[in-house]
């Protein structure tokens, strides 16, 4: 602690300014507000116009919800069509997180940490999947569910997105995997732990937060996919909501305000399962190794 | 939280360190692990591997090479292929006025996407890294724009950028704007058009950007930071010459995605733009494929140009990797 303080009095002597280091200042936190606001006001308009009326939205934009409108919000929720959607984009995302986590993570164990001739061939032919945008593939693709019967079935869904997923997923998991020390391996070797032990016991617990982010990724991907349910559940009962939106404004094209109630239920549940997981997301990626 | 950084690392920066300490190890460690790697465990790895290359080969793989086939045929759409035409479907895709437009577009959106949100993400990535008062906060309101779907926010802007939309009734309230006939055509402008849509792609994407940023910044060693705050750095110095450096490979990684992402261009544009208008000024390769397909009901034609969209950004993709990731693979066995 002496030596410390010292060396930043020797600092500061040299004329080096230390404070600004941990303090964050003004101008720093005017920077943090201007780009957090930037990010979600847009998103609050949206949230807040869909409590005043189509009516004083084109009168007034910007002004007071004067009388406070509830009736978007109650026709958009009492709408059966809506819970429909919100089901069908619910188990979709939730299969397409597990089965990309799952399958990501066992792909990613033995391209990381195992030795044998072809794992980087095979690497590059996962990585070579993020360059496969779905529209290249879509008709195709269309083509091949319709052989195995999947169209208008969430599987149709489900499936190519956890294919389409895999590459990122793959990529993000490959240097964690492979981050962890061999120590860790050696040590549970040692104590008669396989390499599919190690798998279960310690790799699945120390990557963890890769496997969060990886997760959540699959999931907003998921929940927000269009062009893919365009083609392969309109008209089915298991439209999603980004589907539902088009076709809802396309409805009720006259009626603004019932638009913004609609988009705000469709945006939310996507917007509280990732607030809900961002610090584990960022902060959790230095997990713990010596548990 | 600090002790433990080293050992994870994460997806950058320590990573090779780490990696470097525990190569030096292993020969000590000898015996069992020698053994191990001997045999190899084909069973396990097919295992692991196989269900993940099964779903990829069957949905991704397959799909891109029937679309090579298909490439050659004139195809609309139906049960029959139709006619084998050769390149025919290539010359003229390439030859067609409206994919040039498309490639120009595309490489105005990957050159700005990196150049307009590469800065920003490292600017409040490391900003957003230090101890600051609300700082979960923050990072959750930065990340809200890319967990909206493409047809949300797609609806939203149109809404807020049309002729006669919420921001220009703001700039006619506000007093900016003399009179309504000031309005400023955002969307419908075909020299602001692609401005526009960068704007919007800027808001929806930078926070991605961001993540990754911090994702990386987390891997980097406090101790390193702390030392060079007390040899007397300022908080630039140490950022720009420690912290900046060691993400280098989660910037590299971001880059490659975002340029892949910016080529492959669809959702976004076509929802922002009503399909390119103006003109076509932000059609982009993607919605050229698209637009043939459906529209026109040219498959094979579209197919066609869905494959040189493919080739396009395969090029570009080993170019950056071979050429600007390559040394972030290499770590591994050198990092001294």
């Amino acid at each position: 602690m002496s030596t410390y303080n010292q060396r930043a009095a020797e600092a500061r002597a040299a004329g080096k300014k230390r404070k600004s280091l941990s303090d964050v200042g003004v101008a720093g936190y005017f920077v943090a507000i201007l780009a957090a606001g930037f990010a979600v006001v847009p998103v609050l308009y949206i949230i807040y116009s869909a409590f005043r009326s189509s009516g004083q939205l084109s009168s007034a934009p910007l002004g007071l919800p004067d009388p406070l409108v509830l009736t978007n919000y109650e026709t958009v929720l009492t709408t059966p069509e809506f819970w429909k959607m919100l089901f069908a984009s619910t188990l979709v995302a939730v299969a397409t997180t597990i089965g990309v986590v799952l399958l990501g993570v066992m792909a990613a164990y033995p391209l990381a940490r195992y030795e044998f001739p072809g794992r980087e061939g095979i690497y590059t032919f996962f990585t070579a999947g993020l360059l496969f945008p779905i529209t290249v593939a879509a008709l195709p693709l269309y083509l091949i569910l319709l052989k195995l019967g999947l169209p208008g079935t969430p599987w149709g869904l489900v499936l190519p997105q956890i294919a389409f997923q895999l590459p990122v997923t793959i990529v993000i998991l490959r240097p964690f995997v492979k981050a962890i020390p061999r120590e860790l391996e050696e040590a549970a070797a040692i104590n008669g732990a396989g390499r599919v032990a190690f798998f279960f016991r310690i790799l699945l617990r120390l990557t963890t937060p890769a496997l969060v982010t990886v997760g959540v990724l699959a999931f907003v991907g998921s929940w927000n996919a269009y062009l893919l349910p365009l083609l392969v559940v309109s008209g089915s009962d298991w439209v999603t909501l980004p589907l539902g939106v088009a076709r809802f404004q396309s409805d009720h094209s006259q009626d603004t305000a019932l638009i913004l109630a609609f988009l705000s239920l469709a945006m939310l549940p996507a917007i509280a399962f990732f607030t809900a997981l961002q610090g584990r997301i960022v902060s959790g990626l230095s997990g713990a190794v010596k548990g | 939280m600090t002790e433990n950084r080293e050992a994870s690392g994460g997806e950058t920066g320590l990573v090779g360190g780490a990696q470097a300490l525990s190569a030096r190890s292993v020969p000590a460690g000898a015996g069992p692990t020698t053994k191990a790697r001997k045999h190899r465990p084909w069973g396990e790895i097919a295992i692991f591997t196989g269900p993940a290359l099964v779903i990829f080969f069957t949905f991704v793989i397959l799909p891109v090479v029937l679309a090579c086939y298909v490439s050659f045929f004139n195809w609309d759409g139906g049960g029959d292929l139709g006619k084998f035409v050769g390149f025919d479907n290539y010359t003229n895709v390439i030859q067609d006025s409206v994919f040039q437009q498309g490639i120009r577009n595309n490489a105005f959106i990957v050159v700005f996407s990196l150049g307009i949100q590469g800065p920003i993400a490292i600017g409040i990535a490391l900003l957003m890294n230090r101890k600051l008062r609300f700082r979960g906060a923050f990072r959750t309101m930065m990340f809200v724009p890319y967990v909206l779907s493409e047809v949300v926010a797609g609806a939203m802007w149109r809404l807020i950028l049309d002729q006669r939309g919420i921001l220009n009734s703001l700039l006619i309230q506000t007093g900016v704007f003399d009179s309504p006939r000031d309005a400023i055509g955002w969307l419908s402008d075909s020299k602001l058009v692609m401005w526009t849509m960068m704007f919007v792609l800027t808001w929806k994407y930078v926070g991605f950007a961001v993540i990754l940023m911090l994702a990386g910044l987390q891997g980097v060693n406090e101790d390193l930071l702390e030392a060079a705050r007390v040899d007397g750095a300022t908080w630039w110095q140490v950022q720009s010459s420690i912290s900046i450096p060691l993400i280098g490979p989660t910037i590299r990684v971001w880059a490659f995605l975002s340029m892949i992402g910016a080529i492959q261009l669809f959702d976004m544009a076509t929802l922002l733009t009503n399909g390119g208008a103006p003109f076509d000024r932000t059609f982009t390769m993607a919605m050229f494929v698209i637009d043939r397909a459906v529209t026109y009901r040219q498959y094979g034609y579209a197919t066609a140009a869905a494959v040189i969209l493919f080739a396009i950004s395969m090029t570009v993709a080993l170019l950056f990797m071979r050429f600007v990731m390559r040394r972030d693979n290499e770590t591994e066995g050198s990092a001294a």
